[in-house]
């Protein structure tokens, strides 16, 4: 189990690294904002050590600010994010760059 | 129990889901790296967060429900109005916040399993050693988040803080000690104290990290706590045999690394030398400036606006002084008229502008300035000697000459904007204050270059009510 686990560890590390190295620039920050909402993904890890039974008040309360903590990281990760990257939309750009331009050859 | 719920609650189609999550995982990171697909790459990996939550949910003799639930709906309603609310300014404090809450649910996680398994006794020993490594990892990440929280919040300061030589000693010291419980609790020591002991010196270390930092080196730190905070999940997924865990934490720690790197690039600055602290500080700042002459040249609104009315070409270079005075939106407007006259604007995007890389594209996307405008370092460099006008607003060291001239400057080799090429600089500034790395700049001096103090927004708004009634 540990060894298959350790495959798994590394294969993924390839596909991080693959998957990242030909990001512009430009999206850095929102790149950096949607990998920090992903590894909100510690939430499971709370949700399992809770769920499957732990004794007494400190343990429960422990686990249950792991989960709060672990939700903040997965909601607000990807929330602000979406934010972020809602501005970077490519609609609303083609209007502005054609007016001012009609505007000169007027 | 039916049918239904038993394929449900098979442990393989409970694996099933992890790996189509994870796969969503992947899949939405690709689609991030372009700024077409990039919406979408982001809500089809909260998918495959909903569904690796879901797959979670329904492993066998799940309980605690009320519990699980309360942890839920606090964390959603701290999470929702943070995220909402942010401005974007302020969007590289909020990832640290969100990045520190991560390391935390890790650190405790840990703890916990320390606890309920009698100090590791009745678990494997690589189990203890992933779990005890999460552990340090985390809470070393939940300290330092909040401390470059807190420094860019400017609730602490943002020049470095520390105790000068022995720092680097008393770090060594504090990880030393937590490695050491770690080992003793490996070894078979199950007292707690060894287990708070860890805890304690990895929060420690975590504040004395990053203390010493300047803010200006800060992005670079939140992506390195960033990718720390992922390796701490994978981690934690081996010791709780979670592929879901493992295969996401493992690639927020590839990623996170491989953007530390770059970020660390643009600056010219090695991530060891940020971890062992401080620019500015200790540093000479060179030749403080009484042996030269140092005239300031300040111009007024108008004198600005004409100047730029009958420019050819005008490069806007922002900082994060534009972000602090919300100009964004003065300054698209200033584009848009500058445009009608005739004038080619663009603008020109260190690649640390700001407090992250991208957070200036950020600002300005939101005030609808087109993607094309904005041109990154390599490509106007060129482009500076057919400049007419630069226009800096709020940015400073990324256009310091002293980083190409100047050998004993602490930012000596920061690639940067050559603006002293253009054959004038317009600097919108708030006053002489140095700037976030607290490095003196020449180019304010230079001959071509004139001063507009003020806020950057008034300012802006000023140039664009003269430009109006040439």
């Amino acid at each position: 189990m540990l060894v298959t686990n350790l495959a798994i560890l590394v294969l993924a590390g390839f596909a991080g690294y693959l998957t990242i190295s030909k990001v512009p620039n430009t999206l850095h920050t929102p790149l950096m904002s949607g990998t920090n909402a992903i590894h909100g993904i510690v939430v499971l890890g709370g949700i399992i050590v809770l769920g499957l039974g732990v004794e007494g008040v400190l343990n429960k309360a422990l686990l249950v600010i792991a989960v709060m903590f672990g939700t903040i990281n997965v909601v607000g990760g990807f929330l602000v994010t979406d934010r972020m990257l809602e501005m970077f939309k490519s609609k609303p750009k083609e209007e502005i760059e054609a007016k001012p331009k009609e505007e000169i050859e007027a | 129990m039916s049918p239904f719920a038993t394929i449900l609650q098979d442990p393989e189609f409970i694996s099933v889901l992890y790996i189509i999550s994870f796969s969503l995982f992947i899949y939405g990171l690709l689609g991030l790296t372009g700024p077409k697909t990039a919406v979408r790459g982001n809500r089809i990996a909260a998918v495959g967060m909903a569904i690796a939550v879901t797959a979670t949910l329904l492993i066998p003799g799940m309980g605690n429900w009320g519990l699980i639930l309360l942890g839920a709906v606090l964390g959603t309603a701290v999470g929702i109005p943070a995220a909402r609310r942010v401005q974007m300014t302020a969007i590289p404090q909020m990832v640290a916040l969100f990045n520190g809450v991560g390391g935390g649910a890790v650190a405790l996680i840990a703890w916990v399993e320390f606890r309920t398994s009698d100090g590791f006794s009745d678990v494997p020993t690589y189990v203890a050693i992933f779990s005890l490594f999460a552990a340090i990892v985390g809470s070393v990440s939940f300290w330092g988040s909040n401390i470059a929280f807190a420094k860019l919040q400017e609730i602490l300061p943002g020049r470095p803080i520390s105790l000068g030589r022995p720092q680097q000693l008393v770090n060594l010291a504090l990880l030393v000690i937590a490695v050491g419980c770690a080992t003793a609790i490996v070894m078979g020591g199950d007292s707690e104290l060894l287990m708070i002991g860890l805890l304690l010196a990895a929060a420690v270390l975590g504040n004395f990290v990053v203390l010493p930092i300047g803010g200006a080196d800060m992005p670079v730190v939140i992506s390195l706590l960033n990718a720390l905070t992922g390796l701490s999940a994978a981690a934690t997924g081996i010791a709780l045999n979670n592929t879901a865990l493992i295969v996401a934490g493992m690639i927020v720690g590839a990623s996170g690394s491989i953007l530390t790197n770059l970020m660390a690039q643009a600056m010219n600055r090695s991530i060891p030398s940020i971890v062992a602290g401080g620019f500015g500080g200790v540093i000479t700042t060179g030749g403080s400036g009484d042996d030269i002459d140092r005239t300031v040249r300040s111009t007024s609104a108008a004198d600005a606006a004409v100047q730029m009315a009958y420019a050819t070409q005008v490069v806007i270079v922002p900082g994060y002084g534009m972000a602090v005075a919300q100009a964004q939106h003065a300054v698209r407007e200033l584009t848009k008229l500058l445009e009608t006259k005739g004038v080619d604007v663009k603008f020109a995007i260190h690649p640390v502008a700001g407090r992250m890389p991208g957070h200036m594209n950020v600002l300005l996307a939101e005030a609808d300035v087109p993607y094309e405008q904005l041109k990154e370092m390599d490509d106007i460099n060129g482009e500076f000697n057919r400049t007419d006008v630069s226009l800096i607003i709020g940015a400073n060291d990324v256009t310091n000459p002293d980083a190409r001239n100047k050998a004993d400057s602490p930012i000596y080799g920061m690639p940067i904007l050559n603006v002293d090429e253009s054959r004038s600089v317009i600097v919108l500034k708030r006053s002489m204050n140095s700037g976030f790395a607290g490095i003196d700049n020449p180019l304010f001096y230079g001959e071509k270059t004139s001063m507009l103090f003020g806020d950057a927004k008034a300012s802006v708004g000023e140039i664009t009510e003269e430009l109006k009634a040439l």
